[in-house]
């Protein structure tokens, strides 16, 4: 099988609101020319583009169509779109590549979710018949897994603050962070509910941006890129959407896909959990020791673009391989209620 | 830099959505104020049904009755639920296991205060005044411990919570599963709306004040030179924004044009008229607008045109200002000066 690796992450500075469009052409232009630059590639030389977004995020019709201005997409170019997060739009340009089609591709994500209110657009993500008229919200259905979890003594608030205070204190290292600092449990918990039993500091915060990963095959790679991060498995794997009928303290999915992936053997993990219980939920599943550094980014706790935050955890992975700071690592993202869609993406270096 | 423009967007649509034989059955019970779950093959009860069993993936065998009072298994307080949720005060959502049942339905319950919230807690629903076939037909749950409490007096509003009617069912022919004398429910329209603030990209806000002040500004692409109108955040050629001013003229040819026959909703103008792609001079990118002050047959892919303006005094930062376009009279420009525009 072709060998595909990631030769450049680039991202946006995660931001509660920009003054852009919600077609993400602002956000998109520095975006590419940082990353097409990481690697040396003229656009040209780009294969396939594929993008991960929401119209209904938007609030407008086909805004991944205005967004491949960004590109500059004239003479036509070979592109797709995903509606979901960009690690998705990865996973079909890693496909595309191993077809033989392409030997280099780029994928990205972007979405402006201060437009409108992020987590009632959410509701629109669920059952359209028998819950999504009830518009509930994505905070308050995350809060009844984690309420499941305290009551089953699978965590406690406090170790959720302390994944909050872990998640920003190492994003104090992340130029594009939303939130970072110092801060204490103790502090954390003593301020109130925003939808009880998560505080503000459970649940990510609400980010404009834009992130795009760089996919190449073989020695174009090489070429590319001193210290490419190789694709050893990348799997994607989706529960019921039934809320009511699946175990909300375990994520199957995410299980399985990080089995066919192979996560049990990295160093380091960036994992997509916009919720702290999340993360050490998504742990458990994935077979994470405490040996494994999660998260070094700062992860989704610092900053959450829609429909990109998941591909950024795949690229500041691979960017952790790519600087030399770890040999084998994962990215993982998330999609619908609860941890419903899973997808791991194991690289490492050679 | 002056801020670009924005403004309050609201979409909205009426979703119409067929249920179905199993949804049908389950709405077509909650109008008649009974709760039907699936059995699954493995003997597992699902509420609400499941469309396809899902382990064997067989549609349902049987619908059996369930509830109406349940067990809360898990519950979050909101202090300030959004619009379209069922309660417009502090209220539980839950996910509920109703007596007989195998999983949890989620639905709000009128708790009170999270203080009086528990898990195992029992409930019961309290169903809306009037029923038509909706999940929202249970207003909410409320505890069982409680004496019973009267729905809303306007049961769709207040369930819905929504300024647009809330959601109503329509009957139709499928009389399977009906309940005694009732309609069968067999469609559903679900209301969306949702508000956002629309921005338009800094050129394009450019574009829109100039209007305002009666001018038409394009922009150049630093890279390739061309004048686009209205400029752009990203030139679709060189992935680049367009940045110096062209302030362009009011005037222009025809390149391609179409003949609009089919009525659609919000038109403003009769039919038959012309939509036209009009190429101003100075601008290298053609943009769409009417052609009116002719007969739709006498226009013609060359043919020069001038903006028809409305009054100043209802000029605004928006392209309605030119209201549109009218033939000049002078003579069509050749087909090799706008070949390449095509």
């Amino acid at each position: 099988m072709t060998d595909v690796a990631v030769i450049g992450f680039a991202q946006a500075p995660n931001v509660r609101r920009t003054d852009g469009t919600t077609n993400g052409v602002e956000m998109l232009v520095p975006v590419f020319q940082q990353v097409l630059g990481q690697t040396g590639l003229a656009k040209e030389q780009v294969g396939f583009w594929c993008s991960g977004s929401s119209d209904y995020l938007a609030g407008r019709a086909f805004s991944f169509v205005s967004a491949v201005d960004a590109i500059g997409a004239f003479p036509p170019v070979m592109e797709s779109h995903v509606e979901m997060d960009g690690a998705w739009a990865l996973y079909e340009a890693w496909v595309k590549i191993l077809t033989g089609e392409a030997s280099t591709a780029l994928a990205y994500g972007f979405g402006k979710s201060s437009a409108g209110l992020l987590r009632r657009v959410l509701a629109l993500q669920l059952d359209p018949y028998v819950v999504a008229p009830l518009w509930p919200d994505s905070v308050s259905i995350a809060a009844l897994q984690a309420r499941l979890g305290i009551e089953a003594g699978r965590w406690t608030e406090e170790q959720m603050a302390q994944v909050a205070v872990r998640s920003r204190s190492a994003a104090a290292g992340n130029p594009a962070a939303q939130l970072s600092g110092t801060v204490d449990v103790a502090e954390l918990l003593s301020r109130p509910y925003i939808a009880d039993p998560l505080r503000a500091h459970d649940c990510a915060p609400i980010t404009d941006g834009a992130a795009a990963v760089v996919l190449a095959a073989g020695d174009v790679a090489r070429e590319h890129c001193a210290r490419p991060a190789w694709i050893t498995g990348f799997e994607h794997r989706i529960d019921s959407g039934s809320l009511g009928a699946r175990d909300l303290l375990a994520a199957p999915s995410a299980a399985a896909a990080g089995r066919a992936a192979g996560a049990g053997t990295v160093d380091t993990a960036e994992l997509h959990s916009p919720f702290t219980h999340q993360e050490i939920l998504l742990r458990g599943e994935l077979g994470l020791g405490e040996q494994v550094t999660v998260n070094p980014s700062g992860g989704p706790l610092s900053g959450n673009p829609m429909f990109a935050a998941g591909l950024a955890r795949i690229g500041s992975a691979a960017a952790e391989i790519m600087a030399g700071r770890a040999g084998r690592a994962l990215g993982h993202a998330t999609s619908g209620p609860a941890l419903q869609q899973n997808l791991v993406c194991v690289m490492e270096a050679r | 830099m002056t801020a670009p423009l924005s403004a309050p967007l609201e979409i909205s649509f009426d979703y119409t959505r067929s249920l179905g034989p199993v949804l049908a059955k389950f709405m077509t019970a909650l109008a008649d104020r009974r709760i039907l779950g699936s059995r699954g093959s493995d003997g597992r009860v699902h509420v609400p049904p499941a469309e396809f069993d899902p382990v064997s993936f067989a549609p349902p065998a049987e619908l059996i009755e369930v509830g109406p009072e349940g067990t809360v298994l898990t519950w979050s307080w909101t202090d300030h639920p959004v619009d379209g949720q069922p309660l417009d005060r502090p209220f539980a959502w839950a996910l509920i296991r109703l007596d007989g049942a195998d999983t949890g339905m989620l639905h709000a319950v009128d708790g009170g205060s999270a203080g009086q919230m528990r898990t195992g807690m029992r409930v019961r629903p309290r169903w809306a005044a009037q029923t038509s076939g909706q999940i929202t037909d249970i207003e909410c749950f409320e505890p069982a411990t409680q004496p019973a409490r009267q729905s809303a007096a306007e049961p769709a509003a207040a369930a819905a919570g929504q300024a647009v009617a809330a959601g109503q069912a329509v009957a139709g022919q499928v009389a399977d599963g009906a309940a005694d004398g009732a309609e069968p429910v067999t469609m559903i329209i679900t209301p969306v709306r949702l508000g956002y603030q629309h921005t338009a990209s800094t050129e394009e806000s450019r574009y829109l004040r100039a209007l305002q002040d009666g001018k038409i500004i394009g922009q150049r692409c630093p890279a390739c030179q061309k004048v686009y109108v209205p400029p752009r955040g990203a030139c679709p050629t060189d992935g680049v924004p367009t940045t110096t001013d062209v302030e362009l003229p009011d005037h222009g040819i025809v390149t391609t044009f179409c003949v609009v026959n089919v009525p659609f909703q919000g038109q403003r103008v009769a039919t038959p008229y012309v939509a036209a792609s009009i190429l101003l001079d100075g601008a290298d990118i053609a943009f769409q607008h009417l052609i009116l002050g002719c007969a739709p047959d006498e226009v013609r892919m060359g043919m020069r045109v001038r903006a028809v303006w409305r009054p100043p005094e209802d000029w605004g930062t928006t392209s309605e200002n030119i209201d549109h376009f009218e033939p000049t009279g002078e003579p069509d420009a050749p087909y090799e000066s706008y070949a390449h525009h095509l």
